[in-house]
């Protein structure tokens, strides 16, 4: 990045991107504002159950409020733009569509390749800055032996967002920055502070920004309601790994690999999710045990650090954002399929979530589970 | 950095002449005009001034002016003010939302709506309004110039079909008071608001002629301020800048600064769109009010040229003004036949008393810029490029 430039800031009105907007202005650089409104939270509020407040969630009026209070508070122009229409299309519908089918999907993900990554990025562009910055915990570096960009784990691995951001491109990480790449969230607290933010000390957001309270089934539900569809029947038989039916169940998006709780059947040992079959409309269900698994297939693969898979590479995987990096083999079996194969059978592989394939610190790629 | 506003149609900057007039108001001049005793016969006398001054701009009588806190108001006043349940109320589906949302909730109150449509250039059909009538229409609520595109809507015409129906007649000259000559009498109509903050007078005062001898029921509920239309201790301030301002765009129409004004937007309209390719100007040919144009630039998301050109100093906006970004096209641009693509790559440009022709050359100098920069990044530009 050259000395000053121009750099437009994704501020979500968190701490963690309000923070970016300081720091790069403190250094000197020409900072632009940028919040993208993508999900009006008062849309399915009250409805079929949903939570009635929706205060202090990502595109609530709440945030923008504390956004442009600090755009306005360390002198930068600020813009709100708003791409709901993009958002639905491609987050918020495959969202409801992959549980549908019976995966379980990673909205975030999507999001960061079509919306900040891209649709933002773009707007950056068309209105003269550089480069986009957001508040994501990760790095970015240029290799210049291979010529590539590289996306790297943060120093703070406790916060780690390196999984949701597989996706991007050379072109995007070229024009990226993540200034928190080697900070500890208490550090950026502190700068926060040092800055003179009123937010400093504003809870992080945890959960999926558009299913205020976590329940993504009563989000389905009303979010159908609002198109005037009605959910799909997607029940049907509860099984178990040796093929036989020991009950019913009420859809398959109720449903995660893994899961425990709520099956409805009693028996003497725990059973678990083991597989969701959206065709056939089965929950296979089976002990501990059945949950491992040596191999995983990945499709709609990015490769960042390398520009082909040529032979198998030794890898470290992730299979879910809480999930610490697993020993591994990969290699390329089909034009846009890759085969993972762990060096230790891995517990509920689920289907929809994304594998991030690591070389210590470095993000090799990933892609989506079949 | 020099920032140019061409945001006119949004609000106003008070003009230096009226925030003077305006000043001794806030301080040693402070009577509640009601009062008995000197300091409110001083305001009094001030507030009765102001509504000369703003009748003889709209060509009625001071009696017939009520003051308001603005357009909204206005337009919220006329309707429900006129309208009964069971009544049946005539509109258009490219009236402000004061208009539009006041009409929708009138429909929720057992009274029945017609929104009529306009052809490609934004006007509504005369015609249509004739055909539109029921036995049971109280109210035609048509606008004189709209905010998005300066189209004049043929007021006099449908003056005389409310006339001849014994329908009364309401229309919102918010876009169009102080820009062309406004005359009740000429148009016809029962009820027309105003707005002060579009014709340099501050924000938060507006008024609504209403013609001798038609009921109107208030919206508020108190004193007998207003002739008992409209309840509550007047804004002495604003109302004296209302006034003043509206005789200065009486004088200044009177002058013809109107045929002025057209020039410089002619000349910012020509400007653009003999540097810019696959653009246009939305309502063309139509008779629009001096100081608008509303362009399309396809290609281009309207929403960031806004953005791109506020960053180079230049002030414009997309034609419906909201913090958090639009997410509807803009309904007046999309019932005129636009596609949805179209409609949101237009911007609207509107001018200002203090707008010099330095301005618009800078303007016509920033825009073209800024839209090659937009469609050199947009992706669906350079497919097309590629593939013509």
């Amino acid at each position: 990045m050259p000395e000053s430039s121009t750099i437009a800031v994704a501020m979500s009105g968190g701490v963690d991107s309000s923070t970016v907007a300081a720091m790069l202005r403190a250094e000197g650089h020409t900072v632009i504002g940028l919040t993208m409104q993508l999900w009006n939270q008062r849309r399915l509020a009250g409805r079929d159950g949903m939570p009635e407040s929706v205060q202090g969630r990502c595109c609530s009026l709440d945030d923008v409020y504390d956004a442009r209070r600090v755009a306005r508070q360390i002198g930068i122009p600020y813009y709100v733009v708003n791409h709901e229409e993009r958002f639905e299309r491609d987050v918020v519908r495959p969202f409801v569509e992959e549980y549908l089918s019976g995966r379980t999907p990673i909205p975030c993900s999507l999001c960061n390749n079509h919306l900040k990554f891209d649709q933002l990025l773009i707007v950056a562009q068309q209105i003269g800055a550089d480069c986009v910055a957001t508040g994501h915990y990760a790095r970015v570096a240029y290799d210049k032996v291979w010529g590539r960009w590289l996306l790297k784990r943060p120093a703070d691995l406790s916060k780690d967002q390196t999984y949701f951001l597989f996706g991007l491109t050379q072109d995007q990480l070229s024009r990226t920055l993540f200034p928190l790449g080697d900070m500890t969230k208490p550090e950026v607290r502190e700068l926060a502070r040092q800055h003179g933010l009123a937010l400093a000390e504003k809870p992080d957001s945890q959960e999926i920004c558009f299913v205020p309270g976590g329940d993504y089934k009563r989000f389905i539900d009303a979010y159908l309601a609002d198109q005037g569809e009605s959910l799909p029947d997607t029940a049907g038989d509860l099984v178990t790994t040796s093929g036989e039916v020991i009950g019913e169940h009420s859809g398959v998006h109720n449903f995660t690999v893994g899961q425990r709780k709520g099956l409805g059947v009693a028996t003497g040992s725990p059973l678990y999710v083991i597989q969701i079959s959206g065709a056939s409309k089965q929950v296979i269900v089976g002990g501990d045990e059945h949950l491992y698994s040596r191999t995983l297939r990945a499709r709609r693969v990015n490769l960042i650090s390398v520009e082909d898979l040529r032979e198998p590479m030794r890898v470290a995987v992730k299979i879910r954002h809480r999930h610490e990096p697993a020993p591994a083999t990969m290699e390329r079996v089909g034009a846009d399929e890759i085969l993972v194969t762990f060096d230790q059978p891995q517990r509920a592989i689920t289907p929809g979530q994304a594998a991030v394939f690591y070389e210590g610190e470095i993000v090799v790629g990933g892609g989506w589970i079949t | 950095m020099e920032r140019i506003y061409l945001d006119n149609n949004a609000t106003t900057p008070v003009l230096p002449e009226v925030f003077e007039a305006m000043r001794p108001y806030f301080g040693e001049r402070f009577g509640n005009a009601s009062s008995i005793h000197h300091h409110g016969q001083e305001t009094r006398a001030a507030v009765e001034s102001a509504r000369e001054s703003v009748a003889d701009l709209l060509g009625c009588r001071a009696s017939e002016i009520i003051f308001t806190s603005g357009g909204t108001e206005g337009d919220n006043l006329a309707i429900a003010g006129l309208v009964k349940a069971g009544d049946h109320v005539i509109t258009s589906s490219i009236e402000h939302h004061a208009v539009l949302h006041a009409c929708k909730h009138l429909g929720e109150r057992a009274c029945e709506v017609t929104v009529l449509p306009v052809d490609d250039r934004g006007q509504v059909d005369p015609d249509e309004v004739g055909r539109a009538l029921r036995r049971n229409t109280k109210l035609i609520s048509i606008m004189m110039a709209n905010n998005e595109t300066g189209v004049l809507q043929p007021v006099d015409a449908i003056g005389k079909i409310a006339a001849e129906a014994g329908v009364s007649f309401h229309t919102d000259a918010v876009q169009a008071a102080g820009k062309v000559a406004v005359d009740v009498k000429r148009i016809g109509c029962h009820a027309l608001s105003i707005s002060g903050h579009k014709m340099h007078a501050p924000q938060g005062i507006g008024a609504l002629y209403v013609r001798k001898g038609t009921k109107i029921e208030p919206l508020f509920y108190g004193g007998a301020h207003e002739r008992s239309r409209r309840a509550g201790t007047e804004n002495v301030p604003g109302i004296v800048a209302l006034g003043k301002a509206a005789q200065l765009a009486k004088h200044a129409l009177d002058r013809a600064d109107d045929q002025k004004m057209a020039l410089l937007r002619d000349s910012l309209e020509q400007g653009i769109l003999t540097q810019v390719e696959d653009a246009g100007v939305n309502g063309d040919g139509a008779p629009r009010v001096p100081n608008t144009t509303n362009i399309h630039f396809e290609h281009i998301e309207g929403e960031a040229l806004v953005i791109a050109l506020d960053l180079k100093g230049l002030a414009v906006s997309t034609g419906s003004a909201c913090s958090s970004g639009a997410i509807e096209p803009s309904h007046v641009l999309i019932a005129m036949g636009l596609r949805t693509e179209r409609a949101k790559s237009s911007v609207r440009f509107s001018l200002g008393k203090q707008t010099t022709a330095k301005d618009i050359d800078r303007a016509v100098v920033l825009v073209p810029d800024a839209v090659a920069r937009l469609r050199a990044l947009s992706p669906g530009y350079r497919r097309q490029a590629i593939s013509s």
